[in-house]
């Protein structure tokens, strides 16, 4: 499945659904999208990774990227994801103690600091 | 089942039909359904290892990989790009690598939390990808690749059945 992306809007929070595969080929569109949200001020960013059926290294490492843009700028970035088989990829790698993650888009918008 | 080989040019699309490949062997294999995921995934990792080593060393030479199912189902995804000395020394021992180091400060500046402000998204790629695959497969080695060019990731599963 193609990489999806939708952005909306929760209050000074956004949320940016992600959905199919993150990976090689698809993780630059990603990358390009955050960014396209810091230039345009989005500074509290949720990435919600509940409808990503496959996420690689290029993936995990454009989440970091997007972490390290908003803590530049003086935001915060959450994630969400409640799926067994992509949680394991972030406990494997450590950056589960990296990342905030959440199991909800609502518990990451409370948990997001504002 | 035997042997199935292909080879693609370097170019990120093609990372996904080998993983669709991939998959296709290792369910004829008879590998579980609990592993599938995580075979897929490490394929994919192989691969875009190797793409992105070729693409490095402005490459055009195939991406080579091999699936063989016997009694185990084995991956070998081959690359030829110039052997990095200290790229090989940290993939030879998979098990020690510890790309989550390239994450953080340790000078204690930013009150132990992460600081990621020198790292590019690629180079945390890099090392995740090496964690990820030795946190993902058991039966994982990384050589040299024949003739000494290039190198070569070794990855086998359990398969069910062979014919």
């Amino acid at each position: 499945m193609e990489l999806s992306l939708s952005a909306r809007s929760i209050g000074d929070r956004t949320v940016l659904e992600v959905g199919g595969e993150v990976d090689v080929y698809t993780a630059p569109t990603l990358r390009e999208k955050i960014v396209s949200l810091v230039d345009g001020g989005a500074r509290l960013i949720i990435v919600d990774l509940t409808h990503v059926e496959f996420l690689d290294s290029t993936g995990l490492g454009v989440l970091v990227g997007a972490m390290k843009r908003l803590r530049m700028v003086g935001g915060d970035f959450a994630l969400v994801c409640d799926q067994e088989k992509i949680l394991k990829i972030f406990r494997i790698t450590g950056l589960d103690r990296v990342f905030t993650l959440h199991s909800t888009v609502e518990a990451a918008t409370a948990g997001l600091a504002g | 089942m035997g042997t199935v080989r292909l080879a693609f040019s370097p170019a990120p699309a093609h990372v996904r039909t080998a993983r669709l490949v991939g998959v296709a062997v290792a369910r004829r294999a008879g590998v579980a359904d609990a592993i599938i995921d995580e075979v897929r995934l490490a394929i994919g990792e192989a691969c875009s290892r190797a793409v992105a080593l070729h693409r490095r060393h402005s490459l055009s030479d195939l991406v080579e990989v091999e699936l063989v199912a016997e009694a185990q189902f084995t991956v070998r995804v081959t690359d030829h790009a110039p052997v990095d000395t200290a790229t090989i020394g940290a993939e030879g021992d998979p098990e020690h690598t510890d790309p989550f180091g390239l994450l953080l400060d340790t000078s204690g500046s930013n009150g132990g939390a992460a600081d990621m402000t020198n790292v590019s998204d690629e180079d945390v790629a890099v090392g995740v990808s090496l964690t990820l695959l030795s946190g993902l497969v058991d039966d994982l080695a990384v050589i040299p690749g024949r003739d000494g060019v290039g190198t070569q990731v070794c990855m086998s599963w359990p398969a069910g059945r062979s014919r």
